[in-house]
């Protein structure tokens, strides 16, 4: 196995390009080095990425937007108060990764690129709009988080391509996220359901709103019918009834040891209803401290 | 005070004072299974059958013995030829002959200069296998159209024209029950599933083994028996017993799951051919897959009850499934799951089946929790139809000193009516619930156990005390030996030090299991005590010039009795030993025996349980264990016992299970997928320790480390149960399971 540790992205993309056989970039490594030591994927060429100038940096630029760099850890951003505060959602779901070990390492890039359906940051990263910046040997681009994953495992990601940041857009106001999983357990398990939920308040109603589901399908969905059976309405009984059965009616998951295909789809409307109301509240100004459904 | 009187006032016994083997184990300077090394070691790696059931057509290590770095390589052929009964299973399941019966068994084995080199070469091993029709669930592997795993298995006692895949049966009860359910107001009967569950040990196996050509070797391991290891690898290696010695090391937990060898033996065996020391770990997912974990159950209980709460009879049926080969502990299932009932008419009868599992191994309690599963939640039903307090119910019915057990004997002094008392009159069981929240209740029995034991104490110079004894501590069990050496002997708690032995040093010790070091390694502990007391009161009436048998021992001095009172000062312990080379050699005490009076054991459990109904999951806010302990030696190591136990049945009732695909693999052999509660998930487990003697034990010590897991998923069954009101017949009582029942109750 060959190891590198370069200074600039575009020399990552160099030696990305022209590396033989299995690469993988070395981010946190909660997944790399995990899946090394289980004797799962054993690369041949390993390029550490978190000795670029910047990749540990959060910045909030003049629109209100936020870069950050494809190093920060889940605990960096659980412990940066005004990133908390514009984007509860996408916060609350990095942190649900692992456990405070892996919280000190664990990125928002990886959790993408590793490509697991389950994912718990990227429904929260697609309900917010987030988008990533891809290097590769012709420059770069901007791509939205949820044309990243292309199924289990796997990513659009080319060849000698690899993700430089990630822009979260500026919150704006009377707007609020949340995201929710379902886990048997209460710390240290894995997705069965995820669902995030973005929106804007104008009053007490619903004018924008991005509704995300994930481990229902082979990849990340952003529901348009969940986000319509909201918008305009108050938060009714009736919209999130409309809610949680277009979530459930978007589900495409399988039966596996983690969960069969009823449970999920029940499940998906039921949390998507709690993570509507969660983010209404935080739209409308409060604290809500997201649980672990 | 005469030797055998039992004790009740105590001034050592019952306090808390901090374990000996706690700075060792919070600095890591404790030496656990894979901490041993040795000049020119070489490390192992197994190769595993990746089908449940398959014909091992042909196994080519060319490759892997031409690999650099590669040293030996083993399949069956290494291992000795000829054995029979428990040897040949074990041998059998260690290193798989003609057959692979479930996924993970082992195949070959390898041994190399490094870990990754081992791990490299093992894939270069190639098995070419004729993969046959297998079953793993309980119920398939008794139906007609089962395939048939090891024909030839069962023994005389199954009955005529069962599937071959049972192997053993049992029977047993008294009275005539069709006679008691016709005196009953209400007759319930139900049929209960159990998933197996793993004993999810923090530390996994591993192991230090070094044999030579001259069938001379050392083995250090982790394990709850380095005697039964002893005797069992040398019988699959065919060396002399004695040739063999064990030592065990600190062991990060083993609940039953380490009273057997998996990796131990093969390490000898790499061993032997490679003619150099051999190191073997195994991962999680190997202890998964290849070691122990407890039977899967189905079961029928059947239950009649009068208005009153009177239980007039009861019958149950108990299918346990154990792997691919005999010794599921379906009697033990029998036999506790009416134990905790006075009964005049009971019938329980149990099936051994075999399936392509893994073998199972104990697992605290083994086979009592499924059992107290099926047999609680129908007095639950019972309750619930009947309209009665279950605690109530529990109390009328409950056994007593003189009771004729279900499974045959009377009982002695047993402390059930007092643990129903206490669970009854504690505050949790009268506070009130909240929405979505239910309480379960369940009594658990279990037999505790004996076995041989050997300790040997021996006195130091400036009167200081080692006590070596052949159980390795699993659960503090060196506090206590230490606790009752000083109560015996009158001298502090801290001039003690208590060594587990390896195999050279004493003889035989059966394993730490069955509840039983507390109570037998103790028991001998206080007899050695004794007699070093003994000799250390010839030597001070040698002193004195006066008869033996006129100086008695008290608070850690020889003093002058009888018509001798006063006449010399009391001599300390320290003055006898300080010269004791000159007044007759070294002081020691010694005991060997196999006790019989373990003195059974009851708890009873307290459960409160929320279940989400709209997501069908389940967390416990509240949890009461209360149970007896006889004599609590070392509270605070009673209070966990009884925590760890309530921690595990958690786990078991809620999550944990051996989830198998359609091909017979494993599905969940990580601890991600396999789902063991982490500690956000329990609440703090309150503790009451009820004391009543055992009169087996001069201290009125009773084991207490299995009973804590029978009781749990029964109760946390009828707390959801009763939260979510509808009845869970199956374990894992898991989200998807309590929302299908939710949804079909409608
Ligand atoms: C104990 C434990 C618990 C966990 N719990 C959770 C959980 O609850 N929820 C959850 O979603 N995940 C969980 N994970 C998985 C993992 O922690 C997350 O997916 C984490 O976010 C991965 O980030 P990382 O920085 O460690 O990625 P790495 O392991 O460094 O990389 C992961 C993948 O991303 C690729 N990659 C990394 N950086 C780049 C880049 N700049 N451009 C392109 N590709 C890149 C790598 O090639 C690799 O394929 C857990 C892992 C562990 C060990």
């Amino acid at each position: 196995m060959n190891y590198h540790s370069p200074a600039s992205f575009a020399e990552a993309s160099a030696l990305a390009e022209n590396a033989d056989g299995v690469t993988r970039f070395l981010a946190g490594g909660t997944d790399v080095l995990v899946q090394l030591r289980a004797d799962i994927v054993t690369p041949d060429t390993l390029i550490d990425i978190k000795k670029i100038d910047g990749v540990s940096d959060i910045t909030q630029n003049d629109d209100g937007s936020w870069t950050l760099g494809v190093a920060v850890t889940g605990a960096e951003m659980t412990e940066h108060a005004s990133l908390s505060r514009d984007w509860p959602g996408v916060v609350e779901a990095m942190d649900l990764v692992g456990s405070t070990q892996v919280q000190g390492r664990a990125t928002l890039t990886g959790n993408l690129c590793n490509g697991s359906p389950a994912a718990d940051s990227v429904p929260a990263m697609v309900a917010a709009g987030v988008t990533v910046t891809v290097t590769g040997a012709d420059g770069s681009r901007e791509v939205a988080v949820g044309d990243i994953p292309t199924g289990p495992g796997r990513t659009s990601l080319a060849k000698g391509e690899l993700v430089s940041a990630v822009n979260i857009p500026a919150r704006g106001d009377n707007a609020g996220d949340a995201y929710l999983r379902f886990i048997p357990r209460t710390e240290m398990d894995i997705a069965v359901v995820g669902v995030a939920v973005s929106l804007r308040l104008d009053g007490d109603t619903v004018t924008e709103a991005r509704v995300s589901l994930g481990a229902v399908a082979p990849t990340v969905l952003l529901v348009q019918e969940c986000a319509d059976a909201i918008i305009g309405s108050t938060l009714d009984d009736a919209a999130l009834d409309a809610l949680a059965a277009a979530a459930s009616a978007a589900c495409n998951p399988i039966t596996d040891k983690r969960g069969t295909v009823e449970f999920r789809t029940d499940v998906a409307g039921v949390l998507a209803k709690r993570a509507a109301k969660i983010a209404y509240a935080r739209a409308k100004g409060e604290t809500v401290k997201g649980d672990h459904a | 005070m005469a030797l055998d009187d039992r004790k009740s006032d105590f001034t050592f016994v019952g306090t808390r004072p901090d374990r000996p083997d706690g700075l060792d184990k919070v600095t890591g300077r404790a030496k656990f299974g894979a901490d041993a090394v040795a000049p020119g070691m070489l490390f192992g790696a197994i190769v595993r059958s990746p089908h449940a059931h398959a014909r091992i057509v042909k196994i080519d290590t060319s490759k892997a013995e031409a690999m650099k770095g590669v040293k030996a390589v083993v399949t069956r052929a290494d291992f000795a030829t000829g054995l029979t009964g428990e040897f040949w299973n074990v041998q059998e399941n260690v290193m798989a002959g003609d057959t692979a019966l479930y996924d993970g068994h082992a195949v070959a084995a390898v041994a190399a200069t490094s870990a990754l080199d081992a791990r490299d070469a093992a894939k270069l091993i190639e098995v070419e296998y004729e993969v046959l029709p297998h079953v793993t669930d309980v119920d398939k592997a008794m139906a007609a159209d089962a395939p048939v795993i090891r024909d030839g298995t069962a023994d005389g006692s199954v009955p005529e024209g069962m599937h071959p895949n049972v192997v053993r049966y049992h029977e047993s009860g008294h009275g005539d029950v069709a006679a008691g359910f016709a005196e009953a107001d209400l007759v319930i009967e139900d049929s209960f599933k159990t998933e197996a569950t793993h004993q999810g040990y923090i530390e996994p196996h591993a192991c230090l083994a070094s044999l030579g050509a001259d069938g001379k070797g050392e083995l250090w391991c982790t394990t709850q028996g380095h005697w039964y290891a002893q005797k069992h690898c040398a019988a699959l290696l065919g060396i002399e017993t004695s040739q063999l010695r064990v030592t065990a090391s600190e062991i990060g937990g083993g609940f039953g799951g380490k009273t057997t060898v998996f990796i131990e033996p093969v390490a000898l065996a790499l061993s032997r051919k490679a003619n150099r020391p051999v190191k073997l770990v195994m991962s999680r997912s190997e202890v998964l897959r290849a070691t122990g974990p407890t039977s899967s159950t189905s079961m029928d209980v059947k239950i009649g009850m009068k208005k009153d709460g009177t239980i007039t009879a009861a019958e149950g049926v108990f299918r346990l499934q154990g792997g691919a080969f005999p010794g599921a502990p379906m009697e033990f299932t029998a036999m506790c799951a009416f134990a905790p009932y006075a009964l005049e008419n009971v019938r329980q009868v149990g099936y051994d089946v075999i399936a392509n599992r893994p073998k199972q191994a104990a697992y605290r309690a083994p086979g009592s929790p499924m059992a107290a599963f099926a047999v609680e939640s129908v007095i639950d039903l019972l309750c619930q139809e009947l309209d009665l307090d279950p605690v109530e119910v529990r109390l009328k019915n409950a056994s007593k000193k003189g009771t004729k057990a279900s499974y045959g004997p009377r009982f002695d002094d047993i402390g059930l009516v007092e643990c129903l008392e206490a669970a009854r009159d504690h505050p949790h069981y009268s506070a009130p619930l909240e929405q979505g929240q239910g309480r379960g209740i369940s009594c658990g029995f279990w037999f505790n156990h004996g076995g041989e034991t050997s300790v040997s104490l021996a006195l130091s110079e400036d009167g200081t005390v080692q006590v070596s004894v052949g159980t390795p501590d699993i659960g503090g069990s060196r506090a206590s030996m230490a606790l009752m050496a000083s109560e015996t002997l009158g001298i502090p708690y801290e001039n003690i030090r208590v060594t587990i032995a390896d195999t050279a040093t004493l003889g035989y010790n059966d394993v730490s299991h069955g509840s039983r070091v507390t109570y037998a390694s103790g028991l001998a502990t206080i007899k050695a005590a004794q007699a070093a007391i003994a000799e250390m009161c010839k030597r001070a009436a040698a002193k004195w010039g006066i008869p033996e048998d006129a100086v008695k021992w008290e608070d850690g001095c020889a003093v002058p009795s009888g018509p001798n009172a006063g006449d010399f000062e009391p001599l300390a312990m320290a003055d006898i030993t300080a010269d004791m080379g000159a007044t007759g050699g070294p002081i020691s005490g010694h005991f060997e025996a196999t006790p019989e009076g373990a003195g059974v054991s009851f708890g009873v459990h307290i459960v409160d349980a929320q279940v989400d109904p709209e997501t069908g999951k389940t967390s416990i806010p509240r949890y009461t264990v209360i149970q007896d302990a006889g004599k609590a030696v070392h509270p605070a190591y009673v209070e966990g016992q009884f925590q760890g136990g309530a921690a595990q049945g958690i786990g078991w009732a809620l999550n944990e299970e051996y989830i198998y695909g359609e091909d017979g693999r494993l599905q969940n052999a990580v601890f991600l997928d396999y789902r063991i509660p982490v500690a956000s998930d329990l609440p703090m487990i309150d503790t009451v320790i009820v004391e009543v003697p055992n009169p087996g034990h001069p201290y009125g010590v009773r084991g207490v480390g299995e009973t804590g897991i029978v009781p749990p998923l029964a109760a946390i069954a009828n707390a959801v149960s009763r939260a979510a009101g509808v009845r869970m017949h199956e374990l894992p009582m898991s989200p998807p399971r309590i929302l299908a029942a939710l949804k079909a109750d409608g």
